[in-house]
């Protein structure tokens, strides 16, 4: 129980990926800036960004829709990444949890910030959040199906397995998914569908902030705020590891390997972040059309592939 | 100086409103975000809502009907929230103090933490003010 809790809330659940998920959302803006030729922010600020609004500001409740949904959505979005965060890196840091078919369960844990935020939105009775989360709603019926398509795929590369550590295991026994054709199909898959989940540039199109001035987060104050924030860290650190394990060998915590570990995430988080800064937003109708047509295309492509032997 | 205080002052989020303004303001407050001047060294960010806002800088003239728009604004944003006054037109009047649809300077408005004069004030002028601005709160 002790140890489950501190799993939970400590070393790779809560505090461990918000704390981590904070120094990549540095990297990314650091990345971002030097992109633009500019200096850049420091390093703790993503901490005083959060603190700030979790301290300092104050929280406004929306007048006509539901106050308590309004402020239950945030906590909801907190606690399904750090649920799926900790079914997630408990396999990477080589702890195994015994449970068959957990793959299936991150999948549906990694939507529920997603359905949180349009909860929250839809809550606040703000006109433009509407817009937002209808928004919202669509980009997930269009990517869904995407990331199925790609963990089918993993499953059938590592011989019908269906929990994260019997996949890393059998990559780090014999070679990374990714050294071969299918993988790269399904890694250029996988970079699309987390770029869509996290809400980044192209696929930004429920928080347009000059368009519906930041969509479905617009009546958000304080420390409401404060904890989509957080989601935000969280999901920034969770889901380029959840490629890694599925495609990229995991990590392995010798010696060496700790510092190709922590080089993966950055390379993941690069390769997000030159994506977001070389392309412009998209409409809603040419994101669903990318995913349901050319993605899905790429990944069942990836899975006649699988079914040859490649 | 607490923790909260240095934690607000790293991170101040803007929101800007322009009145019945001739831009060049606007296009100088915009200059401070570009490459050239990046206040985001400074932890300051352009919000796109005034939920998330922190400071609010307000440009131009105030006409009758941006002065409900304005005290809307205010209302709405969460506190603590410090509003700047940028340019001749939103520290005095500047030239339209005299017009019969001039609903009096910024400060006459709302509360007003700090003026940065000049028609329109240099970028410089601008990331001076910001700092005096953290310094003095």
């Amino acid at each position: 129980m002790a140890v489950n809790l501190f799993y939970f809330l400590v070393f790779p659940g809560f505090l461990f990926a918000a704390v981590t998920g904070a120094f990549l959302s540095w990297f990314d803006r650091k990345i971002t800036a030097r992109v633009q030729f500019r200096k850049g922010p420091p390093l703790l600020q993503p901490f005083y960004d959060f603190f700030k609004l979790l301290l300092v500001k104050e929280t406004i409740l929306p007048k006509q829709g539901s106050p308590l949904i309004f402020l239950l959505a945030p906590v909801l979005s907190v606690f399904g990444a750090t649920m799926a965060g900790v079914f997630i890196l408990l396999p990477l840091f080589n702890i195994t949890t015994g449970f068959k078919g957990d793959l299936l369960v991150i999948f549906y844990l990694l939507t529920i910030p997603s359905f949180s935020y349009i909860i929250g939105s839809l809550a606040s009775g703000n006109p433009l959040a509407a817009v937002g989360g209808s928004r919202e709603m669509k980009l997930i019926i269009s990517y869904e199906l995407t990331f199925l398509l790609l963990i089918a795929g993993i499953i059938m590369k590592c011989g019908q397995k269906f929990d994260l550590y019997s996949v890393i295991q059998t990559q780090q026994a014999g070679s990374p998914f990714i050294g071969s054709i299918s993988g790269v199909l399904l890694f250029i898959v996988g970079i699309f569908c987390i770029q869509a989940k996290l809400g980044l540039v192209p696929f930004d199109i429920a928080e347009a902030e000059t368009e519906i001035n930041e969509g479905v987060f617009i009546e958000y104050s304080g420390s409401a705020y404060a904890l989509i924030k957080l989601t935000k860290y969280i999901m920034l650190f969770i889901l380029p590891s959840f490629l890694i394990a599925l495609l990229m060998n995991g990590f392995r915590l010798n010696g060496i390997n700790i510092l190709w570990a922590v080089l993966k995430v950055l390379v993941v988080v690069l390769v997000l972040t030159l994506i977001r800064n070389t392309n412009p937003r998209i409409k809603i109708k040419q994101a669903i059309k990318f995913f349901i047509v050319w993605m899905n295309l790429l990944a069942i492509i990836a899975i006649v592939l699988i079914s040859f032997g490649n | 100086m607490g923790f909260k205080e240095y934690c607000f002052k790293k991170s101040l989020w803007v929101f800007h409103f322009g009145g019945a303004s001739c831009n060049n303001c606007d296009i100088e407050i915009l200059d401070c975000l570009t490459p050239r001047h990046d206040l985001e060294r400074f932890g300051i960010l352009l919000a796109g809502s005034i939920r998330h806002a922190d400071v609010l800088l307000v440009n131009g003239s105030i006409n009758k009907r941006d002065k409900e728009r304005l005290i809307e604004l205010y209302n709405q944003a969460p506190k603590p929230i410090l509003v700047v006054a940028i340019g001749a037109c939103g520290c005095t009047g500047g030239i339209f103090a005299e017009g019969n649809v001039f609903a009096g300077p910024v400060d006459k408005i709302i509360p007003v933490d700090a003026y940065i004069p000049g028609c329109p004030p240099k970028p410089e002028a601008i990331i001076a003010g910001i700092v005096k601005l953290v310094q003095n709160s």
